[in-house]
């Protein structure tokens, strides 16, 4: 017997490729892979409690290491819980590889206990997958699985291994096919002739804005860097996406804030305006273009991007580059030279113009609870008071995220982790515990709302069990907030099933599993809150009360253009037309 | 409110890829899942090891969509290359048919004409029907399908679209 199983060819291929940590839940198709797991010393196994706390602690641990998350899941339920967490590594670039159980080859089609299509169902919303149907295979298909997940346009690769291959030996005769194949092979580099013509287009503008996205983050902390030092040399304005927060230091005077619907009015007021854009790693999505045939009208486009199929999608550009966002701007950066940057000064003033109008400004209080404290000052002196920590900041969806991305200043990449592309509430616990364990020294906090954070509450036992130190910081408005402030603007106030009714005592669960639960009511005791969770050398959960009136502004309302921006201070009470009421 | 729509137009597109489990569904699935058209497609494996399938697919949309089908089946990993036809030039279109025609006398003496004006053959016949096979671009066969119609036109069979570049150029 000394021959390998498929169950022992798959951990030995995962110690290959560096894996440090498994993110999983075991189950019946499983327990061969469980059973080469235990006592293994090479690989830890982090037991979550419901599989897609597997899958977002996995996005975590990517998003914060820049290396690939692994999850390992059984067939049927365990793969079908798991899929959220795969579409949302689909959307937003996550490298991640999912390893799920499956009934026997001989059981396959036959409706069998716990079984489930995980090819089929996941076929859309992974950049591969694999049903290995023979061990031989194993140990290619897991190498071209890493490099696909974690090349080119990262994404989530799932492979399917049925319960009899994970405990059968390779048949010597049969050599696999993939080892050969080297079929994925991702454009890297722009020409010569694209770099020029881009050079002349950014060197000649008059109002140039670059406006970087997560790519620049999945590029590595080298894009980030470069990033910088090509602003540097162009002195050009930049803004950043919702994903891209952080590839530049948010104190910079030239970094706009964040663009799109709940971004700086600077930020899209220079979008609109600008004559030259250049797009670094970001897609032109419908958060951040607004009303397209009113996006950015008279600027002439470059559009960087890994993904081919992103350039000319919604919005068409004038020059598109395929490749690494780092590459690019090596390649940028070296064909600048010694060129001296375009006096900007009056497009600088024009934007001051627009900073002046303070567009992040809020009440100092709510007009319906005028003693408790406004969210916007809750993140303001989290990050006051925990910046020089550097902290990694997750976030669950609503609008404490959209206030996190606001008012939490980001310097480096790395330290964001939030779902942007499918909006996913309850990725934010586990994203900080997948994130905490990559990086045991950081202080790691998960700012979250009262509705999301109980979607992956179960995860609290997760953080116990691995003695995680993860701060949930929720801001409680006690109302599923973005979907009360959309039915305030567009169905004149109803409110229909967005308050949160019958919540439970954050302080008393915190403490049920075993963590510390901090309660904070009054503005005076903010600080005070804040320290106290830090000074905890442990998991704590703050459950800080906030006024339930306010509302998340700057914003771009459904179907509007980037100039058509709602202020604080504006009238946003009403209904709307069915144009605008179709789009989300 | 109103659902908004585009003018197309007719792309044919040749593409080759690995021939594994579910790539076809792979890519009908694309096609779903973001919208597109599939008028026809084909798929047959044209390598001695059966390695490599070519699939011939028949879409329309508007240019800005037909750019978009072109870059997402590119993403997908199996395929190894996909080529517009319709945007590369001169190419050839061809599609097999069979069609059952049934019918007595001066009718049937009429479909036999017509069949051989079009140079279709004849594969099956009874004293009461036949089955014609014809090859050709697909409009020649929409109008012998038309013409059969007024003759006793039973059942049609169609294969597809299959396309090739004209000229010395692989594709």
């Amino acid at each position: 017997m000394s021959q390998p199983s498929g169950a022992a060819i798959l951990v030995q291929g995962l110690i290959d490729q560096g894996v440090e940590f498994v993110f999983g839940y075991p189950g019946g198709a499983v327990l061969p892979i469980y059973d080469e797991l235990f006592g293994d010393e090479r690989i830890r196994h982090i037991l979550v409690r419901h599989e897609a706390g597997a899958g977002h602690a996995a996005e975590g641990y990517a998003r914060a290491t820049g290396k690939p998350g692994v999850v390992l899941v059984t067939s049927g339920p365990g793969a079908t819980n798991a899929v959220t967490a795969i579409a949302d590594a689909y959307m937003d670039s996550i490298p991640m590889i999912v390893l799920t159980g499956q009934v026997p080859t001989s059981l396959i089609g036959t409706d069998a206990f716990q079984e489930a299509d995980t090819i089929g169902i996941t076929r859309h919303c992974t950049k591969h997958n694999y049903l290995v149907k023979d061990p031989a295979d194993l140990a290619a298909t897991i190498e071209e699985a890493f490099r696909i997940a974690t090349t080119g346009r990262p994404g989530p690769v799932v492979i399917d291994i049925p319960k009899d291959v994970q405990i059968a030996v390779p048949s010597q005769s049969r050599a696999s096919k993939l080892t050969a194949t080297h079929r994925y092979a991702p454009q890297m580099v722009a020409s010569a002739e694209q770099i020029a013509e881009a050079l002349e287009m950014i060197a000649n503008a008059e109002r140039p804005i670059l406006y970087t996205g997560g790519g620049v983050i999945n590029s590595g902390p080298e894009a980030s860097e470069l990033l910088r030092q090509f602003q540097d040399l162009t002195q050009s304005p930049i803004t950043s996406t919702l994903m891209g927060l952080g590839c530049f230091p948010s104190t910079h005077p030239d970094f706009l804030g964040m663009l799109g619907m709940h971004g700086t009015y600077e930020a899209n007021m220079a979008m609109n305006r600008c004559d030259v854009m250049v797009c670094i790693g970001a897609r032109f999505d419908d958060r951040v273009t607004g009303r397209l045939d009113a996006f950015s009208p008279d600027s002439k486009k470059i559009h960087i991007d890994i993904d081919r199929s992103s350039i000319n999608k919604t919005v068409p550009v004038d020059l598109g580059i395929v490749g690494d966002c780092a590459a690019v701007l090596g390649q940028l950066i070296a064909a600048w030279g010694e060129r001296k940057p375009q006096d900007l000064g009056e497009w600088k003033a024009r934007i001051a113009g627009w900073r002046a109008r303070e567009c992040l400004a809020y009440p100092e209080k709510s007009a319906k609870h005028p003693d408790m404290i406004m969210p916007q000052r809750a993140i303001e002196r989290l990050h006051a008071l925990t910046r020089h920590k550097e902290p990694i900041v997750s976030t669950e969806v609503g609008q404490h995220q959209m206030w996190a991305a606001q008012y939490y200043g980001f310097e480096s990449p790395n330290k964001w982790l939030t779902s942007g592309g499918l909006g996913t509430m309850g990725y934010g616990m586990p994203a900080a515990i997948g994130a905490q364990l990559g990086c045991p020294d950081a202080l790691v906090i998960d700012i979250a709302g009262e509705a999301s954070i109980q979607m992956n509450i179960q995860e609290l036992g997760t953080a116990s069990q691995y003695r995680l130190p993860v701060k949930v910081f929720i801001l409680n408005n006690e109302y599923m907030g973005m979907v009360r402030q959309w039915q305030e603007l567009t169905y004149e106030s109803r409110y229909s099933n967005s308050y949160s009714d019958s919540l439970p005592d954050f302080v008393a669960l915190a403490e049920a599993y075993g963590w510390k639960g901090i309660r904070i009511e009054r503005p005076e005791d903010l600080d005070a809150g804040i320290l106290a969770m830090m000074e905890h050398d442990g998991p704590v959960i703050v459950d800080c009360c906030v006024a339930s009136d306010a509302n998340c502004l700057p914003m771009i309302p459904s179907g509007a253009a980037h100039t058509d921006m709602i202020l604080y201070g504006d009238r946003v009470d009403g209904t709307m037309d069915d144009e605008a009421k179709a789009l989300v | 409110m109103k659902i908004a729509t585009a003018a197309s137009e007719r792309h044919v597109l040749a593409v080759t890829v690995d021939n594994e489990p579910g790539i076809l569904a792979k890519i009908t699935g694309l096609f779903t899942a973001r919208g597109y058209n599939i008028d026809s497609l084909t798929v047959a494996d044209i390598s001695d090891d059966h390695a490599v399938s070519r699939i011939t697919i028949v879409t329309n949309g508007p240019p800005q969509v037909i750019d978009q089908i072109e870059t997402q089946l590119e993403r997908l990993v199996p395929v190894h290359k996909v080529v517009d036809l319709t945007a590369a030039g001169p190419h050839v279109e061809r599609e097999l048919a069979l069609i059952k025609v049934a019918g007595k006398g001066e009718m049937r003496v009429e479909a036999l004409r017509i069949a051989e004006l079009f140079r279709a053959k004849v594969v099956d016949t009874t004293t009461q029907s036949f089955v014609f096979e014809l090859t050709g671009a697909p409009d020649k066969i929409d109008s012998f399908i038309a013409l059969m119609r007024e003759l006793g036109l039973v059942s049609v069979g169609r294969s597809g679209v299959v396309g090739m570049m004209r000229g010395l150029k692989s594709v």
